[in-house]
């Protein structure tokens, strides 16, 4: 079942949630993301999560899954009753969000690092499968201090994969200075833009966008 | 007497793959800028479906199950020490937890590559592997065992890592994908020989009143099977990685019985020497002589009460 929300319904259903391992500057940072993404972008059925006619989103950070959560429930994937039950043993909701547990989710993530590159796998999957569906996948800027971002950065620009876009929310966590990331994902052969990751028009009109050679890079600024 | 045969089994890979991506759509190939001259053939003939990533062996994991997620079957292949130990955490998270299939074939087995140092060798491969709940771990003796093991168990839907080595026992024997392989019966001990220490087993065993067992599957292991060929009271492991990794699948499976378990492989050292594979093997006491002598040796040890 469809619920019908909108994005205070969404922030409504985040309280749900209690407990103290919500990462919550880290959920509040990507929720308009996320909410953009799935109220206005992606293709999805909450009825058949793993429909071949998806798009596909991997929320590589996987930390402050709770914006993540709420969005689903919010989407009908699953009650949002399930909020309350976050991090319970009964749940099947919890710090880091579990594929096989929460419908809708389609990688699980937590340790930082490894999302971009399976996302770069399903890329590879959909062109090999002739799709025509895209991958979205969301780091954050601390995030961008693997080593394994910058293989995976590498690898997307030199494997030309237009079906690939990779939102990095900037909400200043990392304690390394980044510099210019669009410029830097520019020159690993990815077409980049900067907006502010509040805009809703904004993030809709980043993600929106797709160049027909290489894979896209939205960094999203949260100010501090 | 066992016999090396250079790099057999990796060269294998070639006529398999474009046998198995010929036959399967669903499969897929990931390398990280090793054996693409080997596979020359396999990247022209298969362009969409083999991936070389560069060297970038975490992002080689972590695409491989992306490949999976989208219903793909990946075979993965390079140097024993970069498939497993560095890209561990992404074997644990991107194909364990998410519970993905995937095929990945190392090559270089604890010092095949002898001359290269540490940075090269592979010894605790299957110490490490075996801590994945749910891996399969196979451990082929010839050229042979691999491609009948690997067309057995590719698509089984699990992970499964296949330990290649450029020692081969002088012949295949029939393998069973999970199952050991008993070679003789004996009365007096139960050795496990696995993989390519097959081989300098039976030249070790000679004239004893052994039972010889043939695991070629480490995980999952067979322990049925041991349990009903066990005889004696001792059960010698003998083991091509660091020693000792099959020890609690023996005790788990001979828990209802009195046994002395004696395991038989690479020692837990730092080899900084270089020379070649034989060398190594006579400096650890891992040559059919000196299996013998540990294996007599254990046998002849009273038993205290």
């Amino acid at each position: 079942m469809q619920v019908q929300a909108n994005f205070d319904t969404v922030k409504r259903f985040m309280s749900l949630a209690t407990g103290d391992e919500k990462h919550e500057p880290s959920a509040h940072s990507t929720l308009d993301i996320i909410w953009t993404l799935y109220d206005r972008v992606l293709r999805f059925d909450p009825q058949n999560p793993r429909s071949e006619e998806r798009d596909r989103f991997v929320l590589s950070k996987g930390h402050g899954p709770i914006a993540f959560f709420a969005v689903l429930a919010a989407k009908g994937f699953f009650p949002p009753e399930e909020l309350k039950r976050f991090g319970t043993w009964d749940g099947i909701l919890g710090g880091h969000p579990d594929r096989n547990q929460v419908p809708g989710a389609e990688v699980s993530t937590g340790s930082l690092g490894h999302g971009l590159s399976m996302a770069i796998g399903m890329a590879l999957g959909l062109r090999i499968k002739r799709s025509d569906r895209r991958v979205f996948a969301l780091i954050g800027d601390g995030e961008t201090n693997e080593g394994s971002i910058w293989e995976a950065f590498l690898l997307a620009g030199n494997l030309h994969l237009p079906n690939l876009t990779c939102i990095l929310v900037n909400n200043h966590s990392s304690t390394r200075d980044l510099g210019d990331m669009a410029a830097k994902l520019t020159s690993f052969g990815w077409t980049s833009t900067t907006i502010n990751g509040r805009d809703h028009e904004q993030i809709y009109q980043a993600l929106i966008q797709q160049d027909p050679t290489r894979p896209t890079a939205v960094i999203a600024d949260i100010a501090h | 007497m066992s016999v090396a045969i250079e790099q057999r089994m990796r060269h294998h890979m070639k006529p398999l793959f474009l046998d198995i991506l010929g036959r399967d759509p669903r499969t897929t190939v990931v390398l990280a800028d090793i054996s693409e001259d080997i596979l020359t053939d396999v990247i022209e003939r298969y362009p969409d479906r083999v991936i070389n990533v560069g060297i970038m062996e975490q992002t080689m994991i972590s695409a491989a199950a992306g490949l999976a997620l989208e219903g793909f079957i990946p075979i993965v292949h390079t140097l024993t020490p970069f498939l497993v130990e560095r890209p561990y955490e992404q074997l644990k998270d991107d194909f364990i937890y998410q519970r993905l299939g995937g095929n990945f074939i190392s090559s270089g087995a604890s010092y095949d590559y002898s001359i290269q140092g540490m940075t090269h060798h592979g010894p605790a491969d299957v110490a490490l592997l075996r801590n994945l709940p749910g891996m399969q771990i196979v451990v082929p003796g010839t050229t042979e065992e691999f491609d009948s093991l690997f067309r057995q168990a590719y698509a089984n839907g699990a992970p499964t890592y296949y330990r290649l080595s450029t020692e081969e026992n002088p012949a295949p024997q029939d393998t069973t994908f999970g199952k050991l392989t008993v070679v003789q019966r004996g009365t007096q001990a139960t050795v496990i020989a696995v993989g390519p220490m097959l081989g300098r087993v039976l030249e070790a065993v000679g004239d004893l009143d052994v039972t010889v067992l043939y695991c070629t599957t480490v995980a999952p292991f067979d322990a049925e099977t041991l349990h009903a060929e066990q005889r004696g009271d001792a059960v010698i492991l003998v083991e091509p990685y660091y020693e000792g990794a099959l020890v609690p699948e023996i005790t788990a499976a001979l828990e209802d019985r009195p046994v002395r378990i004696k395991a038989i492989g690479v020692p837990h050292q730092i080899l900084s020497r270089y020379g070649t594979y034989q060398q190594h093997n006579e400096a650890l006491g891992l040559t059919a002589r000196g299996i013998r002598d540990r294996i007599t040796r254990f046998l002849q040890q009273p038993t205290r009460q």
